[in-house]
């Protein structure tokens, strides 16, 4: 279990997910589509990251609380090691111009990341129970709130969040 | 030697609680996965405690998308800037205790209501809200760089890669790097 997962982290730049569903569904053959689908929206509801998430639930699921251990420390021993090497070489390295210019470009492209993942997500809205309008003006404000006015995560989940939340359970309700 | 264990800023055990604490509470809201946190941690580490700047805190975050794994990892680079080892111990720990107890429990016990109108009223209208936050994110990760055009420009061109492409993120940040290193984002 643990050497499954270390093998998915290890392929996976930018994001596991992707190679998750190879190698979970196609190669070891412990989940079906199904299954695999089933877990993945557990875990995106869940708060925490969606790929450890799936790793404690599917390692929980085949051996208990050991599984989901192994799970996790799979998932994250070596990724670790070699992030915090990366670092460190990058800490060493800093003074000299073509290294800071690579991070300078590589944290550009970072943000465009994000960014571009919240893109490929805006589809999705179109057929949320809030309606197209409250929608996008939640998505509007929580942008305003944390990036430009900087407000604390938590008064902006709870309070937006909270309201949001309460309009789909009304509108869900009609 | 002290300075791998604790980091740069000799930190006591206090303020390390502190982080941890914090980090804490980020993950019981980090709906949406780690990174839509990332606004408010740096609201946390830069802004409100100066213990790294605007551009290590971006940076920490392009290191870890450009480090296999998941990238929740770049927690682990922002601790290890700040506090060392001490430091990846206290924000790694903090982002995956929470979330990790409410995910076991909840699948060992919950599975089944995933239908009823609260949890869909739950997912529905907590989907704009992430979309907001990965914005937000987007923007927050941009601050060392507003100041340079080359830069700003690899930020659209990767959008527009990553949506209209189905090339693997590492090659942009590949491609980010080159740029980078070349001066064109200086």
């Amino acid at each position: 279990m643990a050497w499954a997962f270390n093998r998915m982290a290890l392929q996976g730049f930018g994001g596991v997910l992707a190679v998750a569903q190879r190698e979970l569904v196609e190669r070891e053959r412990w989940l079906t589509k199904t299954q695999f689908l089933e877990v993945l929206s557990l875990g995106q509801v869940l708060p925490g990251p969606n790929i450890v998430n799936m790793a404690l639930i599917i390692g929980d699921r085949f051996f208990g609380w050991r599984g989901a251990a192994a799970a996790l420390l799979g998932l994250l021993a070596m990724p670790l090691l070699i992030v915090l090497l990366l670092a460190t070489l990058y800490r060493e390295f800093v003074d000299l111009p073509a290294v800071a210019g690579a991070l300078r470009g590589m944290g550009a492209v970072a943000a465009g990341l994000v960014i571009g993942t919240a893109v490929k997500l805006l589809g999705g809205l179109r057929d949320n129970p809030l309606g197209k309008l409250p929608a996008a003006a939640v998505a509007l404000l929580t942008l305003l709130a944390i990036g430009f006015w900087r407000w604390p995560m938590v008064a902006v989940v709870l309070g937006l969040g909270g309201a949001s939340v309460a309009l789909a359970w009304w509108r869900l309700g009609r | 030697m002290n300075a791998l264990w604790f980091g740069a800023h000799g930190l006591d055990s206090g303020v390390l609680l502190a982080l941890f604490l914090h980090f804490g509470m980020l993950s019981l809201l980090a709906i949406g996965g780690a990174i839509t946190t990332a606004p408010d941690m740096q609201r946390y580490v830069v802004g409100q405690h100066g213990w790294l700047t605007d551009a290590q805190f971006t940076s920490s975050v392009a290191i870890a998308q450009a480090a296999p794994g998941p990238n929740l990892l770049f927690v682990a680079v922002v601790g290890w800037n700040i506090a060392g080892l001490a430091g990846v111990v206290a924000t790694l720990a903090g982002s995956l205790l929470p979330s990790t107890t409410l995910a076991l429990a909840a699948s060992r016990y919950g599975d089944r209501r995933r239908d009823s109108r609260a949890m869909k009223a739950f997912s529905a209208g907590m989907a704009p809200l992430t979309l907001g936050l990965l914005l937000a994110t987007g923007w927050v990760l941009t601050s060392p760089v507003r100041d340079s055009w080359g830069a700003l420009l690899l930020v659209p061109f990767t959008v527009l890669m990553l949506v209209k492409t189905k090339l693997s993120p590492v090659w942009l940040v590949a491609v980010g790097a080159v740029v980078g290193a070349l001066g064109w984002a200086g």
